[in-house]
């Protein structure tokens, strides 16, 4: 019994279907939850207001931003080094979940810079390392729908993202030299002293963990998609030819 | 590997190989930067620097898609490939004719594209250094862009959006060190970055680049 | 029932709707394309299965 069984897609679809709508289910009420307690039973912060409330829409998104590009790339590696198609097509399935998360974060940032930086936008550091982190995903993505062959488009997305996860990294600490931002540090490191005060901490995790649940569900239906897709492009190809 | 790399270079210079088109437009785009900013010229100094540097780089983008295209479509590039030289190695001479036909013109120009910017007069041994610093670690990533879309028709679009996004490293610590050297201040620090990016990009990329010609070729 | 937002009460309302709307329509289009996929991959392989 090893996790390399659900590298076979029969078994990943018998697996996952029946754990999908559970999955799904649970996330969304866990969100709901998160949500609803922050947004109703949260007190308001004494210097920035009711805004703080975006914080637990603002911060799940963007941790699941970064996440999904790390699952990308492992997932990429995993499908050039072990040829399981299954990874590669959940790389392949996770990039618009990605892509949603990058533009959730910014447009809650943006609509939270405004009434506390007083703009919707500075070339800060944070913020620039997401525009760039966008413009990554819609290279992946752009990249698999231009390439016909799945293994082809596979193998070059592949490639992409583990060049594209150095030079994003890169960019990160070139963008860090070269402006000093207005974004506060970083609100989760482990040092919890220096973070936000419990009030606020209990329902952000909560929404963290419903945003994660959210994101396997997705991943797991979409990449079952993926894989039926495939099934069914193999079926014609044989029936025609 | 030099007879590659003067085959390609010959290729190049000949009629129709594209040479002197992204000199031409890297003077065609400073020329409008007045136009379009007004001619102030203490605005035109202070942007100078993020200009030269963006021009440079979006004519080196221009040229990119001719590194594999045309030998893809010719089929010289399977008899490449089966060749006693590593592909690894092929790509690496890629990278060095395109900058040789690309980069290095592009470098020798800015110079006298600055006076048209009005830059600082500190700056230009600057400029010239990060430009000749940093070109190089541009053709390279657009060798590996070239290598990734050569399969599919019509890549260049395509190749701009995944290309770009890599050289925005490069942009900042080249245009950084420049910045620096027009305010006085030193700027051997954003030098060396330039530095560093353009070698690990010819230790690495060339690996990457030969990865997907590969499976390109298939 | 909605708790005093003071005068951000825009933004905020704004980001919660516009975030909520992303998400309930990344889980939508999932869904729908997931559903989509799966019956047409049914009367596939039903013809395949017919044309034995």
């Amino acid at each position: 019994m090893s996790i390399w069984e659900y590298a076979n897609p029969k078994k990943f679809i018998a697996t996952t279907t029946p754990l999908v709508p559970w999955l799904m289910w649970t996330s969304v009420a866990i969100l709901c939850v998160g949500l609803t307690w922050g947004f109703f039973f949260t007190p308001d912060d004494a210097r920035q207001g009711s805004t703080v409330k975006i914080f637990y829409l603002h911060v799940p998104s963007a941790m699941m931003a970064i996440n999904a590009w790390i699952m990308m790339l492992i997932a990429s590696l995993i499908w050039l080094v072990r040829r399981h198609h299954v990874s590669a097509l959940a790389a392949k399935a996770a990039a618009p979940i990605g892509i949603v998360m990058t533009v959730m974060a910014l447009f809650t940032g943006a609509i939270w810079g405004q009434p506390m930086w007083g703009t919707w936008w500075a070339w800060d550091p944070r913020l620039t390392s997401f525009l760039i982190l966008f413009l990554f995903y819609l290279g992946y993505v752009a990249l698999w729908a231009a390439i016909e062959d799945s293994d082809t488009a596979a193998d070059l997305t592949s490639v992409l993202c583990i060049v594209g996860s150095v030079f994003a990294v890169l960019s990160r600490y070139a963008v860090n030299f070269w402006n000093q931002g207005l974004h506060q540090p970083a609100s989760l490191s482990l040092d919890k002293e220096e973070n936000v005060a419990d009030v606020f901490w209990y329902p952000a995790l909560v929404c963290i963990a419903g945003f994660v649940l959210l994101f396997v569900a997705l991943v797991l239906m979409r990449t079952a998609t993926e894989i039926r897709l495939r099934r069914m492009r193999a079926l014609e190809m044989r029936m025609r030819g | 590997m030099i007879a590659l790399l003067k085959r390609d270079l010959k290729l190049a210079v000949r009629a129709g190989g594209g040479f002197g088109l992204g000199l031409a437009f890297f003077l065609i785009v400073i020329v409008l930067v007045p136009f379009g900013v007004g001619p102030d010229a203490a605005v035109l100094t202070r942007i100078a620097p993020g200009m030269l540097w963006v021009a440079a780089l979006l004519a080196a983008l221009l040229s990119l898609d001719r590194i594999f295209a045309l030998d893809f479509e010719d089929g010289s590039l399977p008899l490449l490939a089966t060749s006693p030289l590593p592909l690894e190695g092929v790509t690496l001479i890629k990278g060095v004719a395109h900058w040789v036909t690309t980069g290095l013109p592009l470098t020798l120009a800015a110079p006298v594209l600055g006076f048209l910017l009005n830059l600082e007069p500190g700056a230009y041994v600057w400029l010239f250094a990060s430009l000749a610093l940093g070109t190089p670690a541009l053709s390279m990533i657009g060798a590996f862009g070239a290598a990734l879309t050569v399969g599919v028709k019509r890549g260049g679009l395509l190749m701009s959006l995944l290309v770009l996004p890599l050289y925005v490293p490069t942009l900042i610590f080249g245009a950084e060190a420049v910045r620096r050297g027009a305010d006085g201040l030193d700027a051997s620090v954003p030098m060396l970055m330039v530095a560093g990016i353009t070698l690990g990009c010819f230790a690495l990329l060339p690996f990457a680049a030969a990865a997907a010609l590969r499976v390109n070729l298939r | 029932m909605i708790p005093d937002l003071g005068k951000y009460a825009v933004e905020v309302l704004a980001a919660y709707g516009v975030s909520i709307a992303l998400l309930l329509g990344l889980i939508g289009a999932s869904v729908w394309r997931s559903r989509k996929v799966r019956a047409r991959l049914a009367t596939v392989e039903a013809a395949r299965e017919a044309g034995r």
